[in-house]
């Protein structure tokens, strides 16, 4: 417990200079207002309910683009490895659209699916799918074939190896995928919000930002990297859990 | 001994084909005839295809030439009337010891409790009673063989195939496993085929031991080695030492010519 107080040390003195920066206006407060005075600001976004519902359409956009990007991205990485057709087809695909920004898809979602929870969860979705598609293959084709033919010898057949076999051998690499998935999609969450939306964390900074009350944005911006880090904290204890033959 | 034979291996040859790189024979022309119950050792220089034959064996890799049967049926796919045993250890790293042993008793249709029960009688068979949970990761290398060795009995196949399954644990360990192996395939009674080089591993286990040729494998000979399993005292044995050093001769001579085409 003392340790984790002492690691994030660093964090207290950086909230200290912020407080002291503005304070002594060292830099003007409409740039960055005093830190207390963000706190204030965020009990009050609390009470009147508005950080809740819109922090519940975001939530909910994210894990839902993730949510199906895990699934299909899973499916897809370990059938490619699984079988070479398949691979063939896709990796020049998959290799094309990895680095393209997925951001620069924005509007073209809101095209396809308007401005609503629809167009978000597919930027999501597309975003985060390929990163856990190249974990899943990868973490796939690294199984070892005495594990594969143990477990033929003892009577699975070749789809069932694929659930006992390939699958937790995929694991370690498939989890790392998720993992870069999951800051993906709050980064795709909140740009494609701030572009073209009517609720969500990403419309409040927006909004709150033209509306020059910047103490509630900032503490929206703040909300939205604390879970950030929350949900990558809470992912990585899962991926300890679930990986804990490792050790 | 035909008429008994329960494994048949009728002029199999082999070529292994790498990704990049010319194809290589690895089996010529290999014909053995290997009878119920019988522990048989494959002993050769590396790389003179003793793996490859017990693979093909296994039903693992495609029979191009020649004709395996066991018990009257041609070899087609891995079955679970033949265990396997890997140098490796080939355990699932994501299952505890007995999570491991319960994995080929799964595909079975005993009842879970049964499935259970028989679980627990091979830990306890192999000396793991308390390592129940364990996961392959935190145990030693004979602990992880032995664990192997346990789940493959386990599922209760006719056959062993092992290859060189005590290759990577230490002299004393392995030594301990030999007679621990000696003592389970007499109280089970099944038939072993047991891939090696260590000479005088061969001898000991073994009935009788293939020596192979060097790439391309071949049979070079048998030779009877059933000697008195259950006398500690056998590797001093006149009779013994001489087996060894008759078949150590044999094997001599393929390692050179083994070497001699590395040279090449």
């Amino acid at each position: 417990m003392r340790r984790t107080g002492l690691r994030y040390l660093p964090l207290l003195l950086l909230a200290i200079a912020w407080e002291l920066l503005a304070r002594l206006e060292l830099i003007s407060s409409s740039a960055l207002p005093p830190l207390s005075h963000v706190v204030v600001a965020w009990v009050d976004l609390m009470r009147s309910g508005e950080l809740v519902s819109n922090g519940y359409a975001s939530i909910y956009r994210a894990m839902t683009g993730l949510g199906l990007s895990v699934l299909v991205g899973s499916l897809l990485g370990i059938f490619m490895a699984w079988w070479r057709p398949l691979n063939a087809f896709l990796s020049p695909l998959v290799e094309i659209f990895y680095p393209m920004p997925k951001s620069a898809l924005i509007p073209v979602t809101v095209i396809w699916l308007g401005f609503g929870d629809g167009s978000k969860i597919l930027l999501i979705f597309l975003g985060c799918m390929l990163p856990v598609t190249i974990g899943a293959f990868n973490g796939a084709r690294s199984s070892e074939q005495a594990l594969v033919w143990s477990a033929r010898s003892m009577g699975a057949s070749r789809l069932r190896m694929l659930w006992d076999v390939v699958l937790p051998s995929a694991l370690p690499e498939l989890l790392n995928g998720i993992r870069t998935a999951l800051a993906l999609s709050f980064i795709l969450l909140v740009s494609s919000e701030l572009i073209v939306a009517r609720s969500g964390f990403g419309y409040l900074i927006g909004f709150l930002g033209a509306d020059g009350a910047y103490e509630p944005m900032f503490a929206v911006v703040l909300t939205v990297a604390f879970l950030g880090f929350a949900a990558d904290r809470a992912f990585q204890a899962f991926m300890n859990w679930m990986l804990r033959w490792r050790t | 001994m035909s008429a008994s034979a329960q494994i048949v291996v009728k002029d199999v040859s082999h070529d292994y084909r790498p990704p990049v790189g010319r194809v290589v024979r690895a089996l010529e022309d290999v014909s053995l005839s290997i009878r119920e119950r019988e522990f048989i050792a494959l002993l050769g220089p590396s790389g003179c295809g003793k793996s490859t034959l017990l693979y093909l064996i296994g039903g693992f890799l495609r029979i191009e030439n020649g004709r395996i049967c066991v018990d009257g049926r041609a070899v087609t796919a891995p079955g679970p009337d033949r265990g396997v045993v890997f140098q490796h250890f080939a355990l699932f790293p994501w299952k505890t010891v007995k999570g491991n042993v319960l994995y080929g008793l799964e595909r079975g249709k005993l009842p879970r409790a049964e499935r259970e029960t028989r679980a627990q009688a091979f830990i306890d068979l192999v000396g793991l009673t308390g390592f129940e949970d364990s996961y392959p990761s935190q145990l030693s290398g004979g602990m992880k063989q032995r664990t192997a060795i346990a789940r493959t009995l386990a599922f209760d196949p006719q056959i062993l195939l092992m290859d060189e399954p005590f290759g990577a644990l230490d002299a004393q360990t392995r030594s301990l496993m030999q007679t621990e192996l000696l003592d389970i395939w007499q109280k089970t009674r099944k038939t072993v085929i047991f891939v090696t080089h260590d000479v005088q591993e061969a001898v000991y286990l073994a009935e009788r031991v293939a020596v192979m040729t060097a790439r391309p494998g071949r049979i070079k000979t048998i030779v009877d080695t059933a000697f008195d399993k259950n006398d500690p005292q056998i590797y001093r044995a006149r009779t013994f030492v001489d087996k060894v050093d008759e078949i150590w001769g044999l094997v001599r001579e393929e390692a050179i010519k083994a070497q001699g085409t590395h040279a090449r």
